[in-house]
């Protein structure tokens, strides 16, 4: 049974009783849960468990595995995500992405930046130096670059190169940055800075965090939904889950008996 | 020093290990036979034909005596034929393997069109040469142009970029795509913007390669009637026109030795030219190493 | 540090609508490429479609007009070959016997020798070989077979012609030869794939039981890539049949039925080239032999080429 605990923000994203398969896999049972706006969620939970699944559904990534289907429920803002209305291009500029791997494109530092406004329509050169700029400050990795921007984004070590990824992603404006096991792939110092760089962004976006470690959960994020086999099992403030959790196995895998 | 090394069968490995070593010369006897028919071939070649290299042979057109006879209207003729191919071949092969990788279903006609590639690769150029006579000499009333040749060539060589395309944009990581779409972008401006790019260099690879193919390539083009002497230079799309590998096979099909070297001559061109392509798809293919 | 505010960027990229309004993800741009780009990208595949529709219609039409004026069994089991000078006959044999003998010939010089040199590079060749051999490998795969038929004329025939006396200036030992030296590299590299494609674990298994080199290459490797092996072989079959100016240049114009591989001879590819050179007028039943030729020569190189396809599938090792 799914507890949750009052949680003081406005929840931007809503999910009610949401299904999804792929082919016959039913990766996703019954989930119902609410994300509030300007904070941190963490997912966690042991591999396979469906909680990149879920962080996927929010800017609709799945919709490119062949053989997904998707029932029930899943909105931000009170617009239904699966619903013919939504333009997923749009959708996806307003939820950004932050993968497991850094993966910038192989251009320089600047165009990899200035890829996502190009997207949209922005040519003029003034308006990208602004925004390459700006993004590359909010990703605290202005100061280290800003003086060979032309180099090549490979040229970055693996943290930067993560920092990097997520200045792209603010590059586009979005109100909500999903993290898909960002820091899995990066050494413990570049984990901490991109650690502390979410907390100083969660005052202007809403994250959304998917972990395989509960500690960097802990740390982190605001609330916590904990996930096994599909199904969510508890989610509620972070501190409470990790303090005093309701399921016997939130309890198991928080105390490390499995996952 | 009774070890177990020293077992009864020692005769018995040594008998192993020393046809080991036997055959071995022989695999190497083996490999070598193919570089050393390179080796005789460029020798052969070089010996025939250095005499004859002057600058006649870029100058002057051919004529009905040896001397003084060149390959002018050949070395133009041949790159006016690339020129159109480049183009044509380009768009078509790059956008059928863009197809096939980034947008046809899994299906049975998909399948078809990846087995219908892989088929066409393997038919025989003088095939090609009949289509090309029927389709764009004929129906389509090209005449014995360097359009119709060049198409003809077109078709020839498509299957080889797309296969070398195809190759190329696999190898782009699907994490640089979803890179792409999480930021927003269609399906053809993460194509054009992100794989693209990403694999210009391999697809550029392959493109040279299958150019470096069309322009040795003779049976075809007799085919569609490129075999006269033209001591003139094609203005315009409908003339008539001869490239080098037809100009030295006149040459080789003459019984004067004099014809002869000068077809050594124009192999050594024909030959240049070719390695100049090839080392430009070397260099394009290290950098795209590198980048991975 | 983050003293530009988002409004800046929202502003830039002229994105004001509130992700809570109901507006919020829909469309507002056009995009006439990306619904454009599937429909061309579909033509440029499917001119590889009709390039082989083209073939076959061509082949086909031509061919059972010609199988109007000659009859069927005359043209496959005729044993003479004189399509041009009177008496005519169209008996096809004598060309598809040399076809085969060119083919038989390459075959044997080129499928030991290739395979030969895959073992070599894929279980003994020390990396530096590997990478000298690979090139001139790739090289001699990119000659131009007009370069090939020079050398074959030029160079092979004289030495042929010495060992024996008998042989003609154009014999179809000469061209078999170069055909085989042309096709090396591909079933090498064809070969070589297929070796290195069986895991190393294989032959760890067997190097740990105490087996040489040879042992492991021909008792391990060489049986898990027999598909691929056997594949190349088949298409370097489909390769020398398909020739063409080697056997032009260096093999003869007179096709017979011989044996024997110093004689002149004439292939399918051969004849279909010596009539286009000549003025054969169109719609003559002369004319239509290169049509009936280049039929046989589609036919059996497409069903060689699906075998091998097959071959190369069908058996392949799970590992």
């Amino acid at each position: 049974m799914a507890t949750a605990t009052q949680v003081q923000v406005q929840p931007l994203i809503s999910i009610e009783k949401l299904n999804l398969f792929y082919g016959s896999f039913h990766a996703l049972k019954d989930v119902s849960l609410t994300i509030p706006e300007k904070a941190i969620t963490a997912f966690i939970g042991p591999s396979g468990c469906g909680k990149s699944t879920l962080l996927r559904t929010l800017n609709r990534m799945n919709d490119m595995i062949p053989g997904t289907r998707i029932e029930g429920s899943i909105a931000i803002g009170g617009t239904e995500l699966y619903s013919n209305e939504v333009d997923v291009e749009t959708l996806r500029k307003k939820v950004g992405m932050v993968f497991q791997q850094p993966n910038p494109f192989p251009k320089s530092i600047y165009d990899n930046i200035a890829y996502g406004p190009r997207l949209h329509g922005i040519r003029g050169k003034q308006q990208l130096d602004e925004l390459v700029e700006t993004s590359l400050k909010s990703a605290v990795l202005w100061d280290e670059v800003k003086d060979h921007l032309k180099r090549s984004a490979f040229s970055l070590s693996g943290g930067q190169q993560q920092r990097l990824c997520i200045a792209r992603a603010l590059a586009v404006n979005p109100d909500i940055l999903l993290m898909d096991e960002a820091t899995s792939a990066l050494d413990p110092i570049s984990t901490l800075k991109i650690e502390e760089l979410a907390q100083e962004l969660k005052d202007r976006y809403t994250i959304v965090m998917v972990t395989h470690n509960m500690h960097q959960a802990a740390r982190v994020s605001n609330q916590t939904v904990f996930f096994l086999n599909g199904e969510v099992v508890e989610y509620s403030d972070t501190e409470k889950l990790f303090s005093n959790p309701t399921d016997q196995r939130t309890e198991d895998y928080i105390s490390g008996r499995f996952g | 020093m009774n070890s177990i090394f020293q077992d009864a069968n020692r005769q018995q490995i040594a008998n192993r290990r020393r046809k080991d070593v036997i055959i071995h010369l022989v695999f190497i006897v083996a490999t070598s036979i193919g570089v050393l028919a390179l080796c005789a071939l460029i020798i052969d070649i070089l010996m025939d034909g250095l005499s004859r290299l002057q600058p006649d042979l870029f100058t002057n057109f051919p004529s009905r005596k040896a001397a003084g006879s060149g390959m002018k209207s050949a070395i133009v003729g041949s790159i006016y034929m690339l020129i159109i191919m480049l183009p044509v071949s380009f768009i078509l092969g790059v956008g059928a393997a863009i197809y096939l990788e980034e947008y046809a279903g899994k299906n049975r006609f998909t399948r078809l069109i990846q087995l219908n590639i892989s088929t066409l690769a393997g038919v025989p150029s003088i095939v090609y040469g009949i289509l090309g006579l029927t389709l764009f000499v004929r129906l389509l009333a090209f005449e014995r142009s360097l359009l119709a040749g060049a198409f003809t060539m077109t078709l020839l060589v498509l299957p080889i970029i797309i296969v070398s395309a195809q190759e190329a944009i696999r190898a782009v990581p699907k994490s640089r795509r979803d890179a792409s779409f999480a930021l927003g972008a269609t399906k053809w401006q993460t194509v054009s913007r992100s794989v693209i790019p990403s694999s210009i260099s391999g697809i550029l690879t392959g493109v040279i390669l299958a150019m470096s193919r069309a322009i040795g390539e003779t049976a075809p083009l007799v085919m569609i009637g490129a075999m006269t002497y033209i001591n003139f230079l094609p203005t315009s799309l409908k003339d008539s026109f001869t490239v080098m590998p037809i100009q030295i096979y006149n040459w080789i099909s003459k019984p004067q030795l004099e014809f002869k070297e000068l077809a050594a001559s124009g192999i050594i061109v024909l030959l240049a030219l070719l390695l100049i392509m090839n080392f430009s798809a070397i260099l394009l293919r290290n950098k795209y190493q590198k980048k991975y | 540090m983050q003293s530009d505010t988002p409004q800046a960027n929202r502003k830039v990229l002229n994105t004001s609508t509130s992700i809570t309004s109901p507006n919020a993800f829909k469309n507002n741009r056009v995009s006439v490429m990306n619904k454009m780009m599937p429909i061309i990208l579909f033509l440029c595949a499917s001119v590889s479609i009709l390039t082989t529709i083209g073939i076959v219609i061509t082949l086909f039409s031509e061919t059972i007009q010609f199988f109007q004026k000659v009859p069927i069994l005359e043209f496959i089991f005729g044993t003479k070959w004189s399509p041009l000078i009177t008496p005519k006959s169209f008996g096809v044999l004598p060309l598809l016997n040399g076809t085969l003998m060119i083919t038989l010939i390459a075959c044997l010089v080129a499928i030991p020798l290739g395979l030969a040199s895959a073992i070599y590079l894929s279980e003994y060749a020390p990396k530096k070989v590997r990478s000298a051999v690979k090139p001139v490998l790739e090289v001699l795969a990119g000659v131009p077979t007009i370069v090939y038929g020079y050398f074959a004329l030029s160079f092979i025939t004289p030495l042929i012609r010495d060992i024996f006396p008998g042989a003609g200036v154009f014999n179809a030992l000469s061209a078999g030869i170069v055909v085989g030296i042309m096709i090396i590299p591909m079933v090498c590299s064809l070969s070589e794939d297929a070796m290195s494609s069986v895991p190393r674990a294989l032959r760890d298994g067997a190097y740990a039981l105490g087996a040489t080199r040879l042992e492991v290459a021909l008792k391990i490797v060489v049986p898990a890539a027999f598909s691929g092996i056997v594949a190349s072989a088949v298409l370097a079959f489909s390769r020398a049949i398909g020739e063409t100016m080697i056997v032009t240049v260096a093999a003869g114009a007179t096709p017979t039925l011989t044996g024997n591989p110093l004689d002149s001879i004439q292939t399918m590819t051969a004849y279909i080239v010596q009539v286009s050179l000549g003025d054969t007028p169109h719609g003559t039943v002369e004319y239509g032999t290169i049509f009936a030729v280049g039929m046989t020569l589609f036919v059996i190189t497409f069903l060689l080429n699906i075998l091998a396809q097959y071959v190369a599938r069908r058996f392949r090792e799970e590992y």
